[in-house]
């Protein structure tokens, strides 16, 4: 982190503002705050308000429908800080910086910014990946409840509510993921439903397409930190470890890394974050 | 051929290239950061013993390549995948003299499939044949990301690309193999969404579709749309290196292909010059699904064997000695179902 050009204290407290801030920032596809992700590359703050954050990504080939949510939406929470002046967003090292950033720098938009590649927004994009959260956090819950009692068939988790979950981070995820696209979060809630909150006829089968959305979701997040830190290195100190999909090998780079029996299973996963 | 513990393995190394992306060849920014790409690939997943310098990475050789693949790296047959990337290096990224005189210099051992981008429009169709007459073409390599002029992406389900798919028919080019990527129109979507390829693997149900990388990063789409249709088929380009660091990861993505399509459908690659088959070999062959992992059964030898080579052989009629053979198992329980009794039973995004 970059802090320039003011007192340290109160360029200290603002630098800090600019990374809580940020924190609410996701990125859609791993479902996870670009601070946690170590995307935030530096933030300099002036004594005038004046904000400049870069970002940086695993690859210059991340996709740039993906890249410029990210960006766009960093600088969207920047600018609405009560004490930001000018606000400039880059993201550096990416086959479409040059184009994302002179979008940004102009407020251009989606379609400002892409031309003729946007057709309405990235909305729909958004959304797709909501679901896909939603499902993924959803397969955590019932797969930890299955591995936790295994007198319980993976036919009966059609009849599991959110009651049934036990407390803790799984639970707060799927809260969450639910509260976001709409579904009921009473206790009395079905807890394997679609996007619509439908529920299944045939719940071993839903059961497996969201277990294969949970391991891509994960396998990419860590796949993307790797790269990160491949690319950058140094930039697994800006990294917040995620628990979900770790393996031994994390343990190199992640001081609080737990070796685990399973993937899955325990709750205790989500307290070494 | 690999030998271990008594067992033999015949192995098709199926997604393969020659490349050159030495500074002469690099057109542009891109260009590097491709390769930069590429290379950070191979750093961060490789074992350590078999990182290369950068130097190396940028270009092998024929004679290297050989090397790599049929002296050290137990390989008894390859196939050529190239990617064109003209927008991003002068003389193209995949080197197709080279390749091609590799493959006329080794008969037998390698399979050279060729390109095409249907933004070529007719002259492309024209394009088209001439290569499958010179090269003999049993296959192509497309990427959907591919950049060309204005435009960055493509969809397999584009009316023209239907034009060289019907070309593809005529011409006996059965084996298509895609490789999605991050660019696409619009980009309003996801662009490694594979929706395209459930249409039209459902249009030429004479053609197969090799999804490289098995769809990763969307292997649920993959999994879900390759369930439905019997002639796509899974290549594990990139997906077989996370054996090494991301052992979980990469059993859970085995287990999850042989649930979906099974064993027979399956393709090993190193995705050469990303990785080198030698390590990837040795791994696979001594892996096992973790056994707490037990949503999963444990991964046999006939699955391993058929993986390693035995389905790609089938698929390009590659003759395989006698003795390494394996017959074909049954269905998965999930199918292959009729596409319309799938889409029926929308649980779609569960």
């Amino acid at each position: 982190m970059t802090v320039t050009a003011s007192p340290p204290t109160v360029g200290g407290a603002r630098a800090d503002d600019v990374r809580r801030a940020l924190a609410v920032v996701m990125d859609p596809e791993l479902d996870e705050p670009i601070t946690d992700l170590g995307f935030v590359r530096s933030v300099a703050v002036d004594e005038d308000g004046g904000v400049e954050v870069h970002l940086r990504l695993p690859t210059s080939f991340c996709s740039p429908n993906f890249a410029y949510l990210m960006a766009s939406d960093s600088k969207d929470v920047l600018v609405a800080l009560p004490w930001t002046g000018r606000v400039v967003v880059q993201l550096d090292d990416h086959h479409d910086s040059d184009k994302i950033n002179a979008g940004l720098a102009a407020d251009a938009g989606y379609r400002g910014t892409f031309g003729h590649e946007a057709e309405q927004d990235l909305e729909e994009l958004r959304e797709t990946f909501r679901r896909k959260a939603h499902t993924a956090a959803m397969e955590r819950c019932l797969t930890a409840l299955l591995r936790s009692d295994p007198e319980r068939t993976p036919d009966a988790l059609g009849e599991v509510v959110l009651d049934d979950l036990p407390r803790g981070p799984h639970l707060d995820a799927l809260v969450r993921r639910r509260e976001a696209l709409g579904l009921p979060v009473a206790g009395t809630s079905p807890v394997l439903v679609d996007h619509n909150g439908v529920q299944p006829d045939d719940v071993p089968m839903a059961l497996r397409r969201a277990r294969s959305t949970r391991i891509s979701i994960d396998g990419n997040a860590h796949f993307c930190r790797g790269l990160l830190r491949t690319r950058y290195p140094g930039s697994e100190d800006d990294q917040v470890h995620r628990a979900e999909g770790a393996e031994p090998a994390d343990a190199g780079h992640d001081p609080t890394f737990i070796p685990l029996t399973t993937l899955t299973t325990t709750q205790t996963q989500e307290t070494t974050r | 051929m690999y030998t271990k513990d008594g067992e033999s393995y015949f192995i098709v190394d199926a997604h393969i290239a020659l490349w050159d992306a030495r500074p002469e060849n690099v057109r542009n920014i891109q260009g590097q950061q491709f390769i930069d790409c590429f290379y950070d690939y191979h750093r961060n997943l490789s074992p350590e013993s078999e990182v290369w310098s950068k130097e190396e990475y940028l270009y092998q050789g024929g004679e290297r390549l050989m090397k790599d693949l049929f002296e050290d790296g137990y390989v008894d047959h390859a196939i050529f995948q190239p990617a064109h990337l003209g927008e991003f290096y002068r003389n193209g990224f995949g080197q197709t003299e080279e390749a091609f005189a590799l493959t006329q210099a080794n008969p037998g051992k390698l399979t050279y499939n060729h390109n095409f981008d249907p933004r070529n429009g007719e002259a492309g169709l024209d394009q088209l044949r001439a290569d499958a007459e010179r090269f003999g073409l049993k296959g192509v390599k497309l990427y959907t990301a591919e950049w060309h002029g204005d435009s960055r992406g493509w969809r397999l389900d584009d009316p023209m690309a239907y034009r060289y798919f019907e070309l593809c028919r005529e011409l006996g080019i059965t084996n298509i193999h895609i490789h999605k990527g991050p660019t696409i129109r619009p980009l309003d979507r996801d662009a490694f969404d594979v929706a395209d390829v459930d249409h039209v693997a459902t249009d030429f149900t004479d053609l197969n579709f090799v999804v490289e990388h098995v769809g990763l990063p969307r292997l649920e789409d993959f999994c879900w749309i390759a369930t439905q249709e019997p002639n796509v088929h899974g290549g594990l380009a990139v997906a077989m290196p996370f054996i090494h660091t991301r052992p979980r990861y990469f059993a859970q993505i085995i287990g999850e292909l042989l649930y979906w399509i099974g064993e027979d459908r399956i393709q090993f690659s190193s995705d050469y010059a990303l990785w080198t088959p030698r390590w990837l070999v040795e791994q696979f062959v001594d892996f096992q699904i973790p056994e707490d992992l037990t949503e999963y059964a444990p991964l046999t030898t006939a699955q391993k064997k058929k993986i390693l080579g035995l389905n790609a052989a089938r698929m390009y009629d590659i003759e395989v000695p006698a003795e390494l053979r394996l017959p074909e198992a049954d269905e998965t329980e999930t199918g292959p179902r009729q596409p319309e009794a799938a889409d029926a039973g929308q649980m779609a995004t569960v």
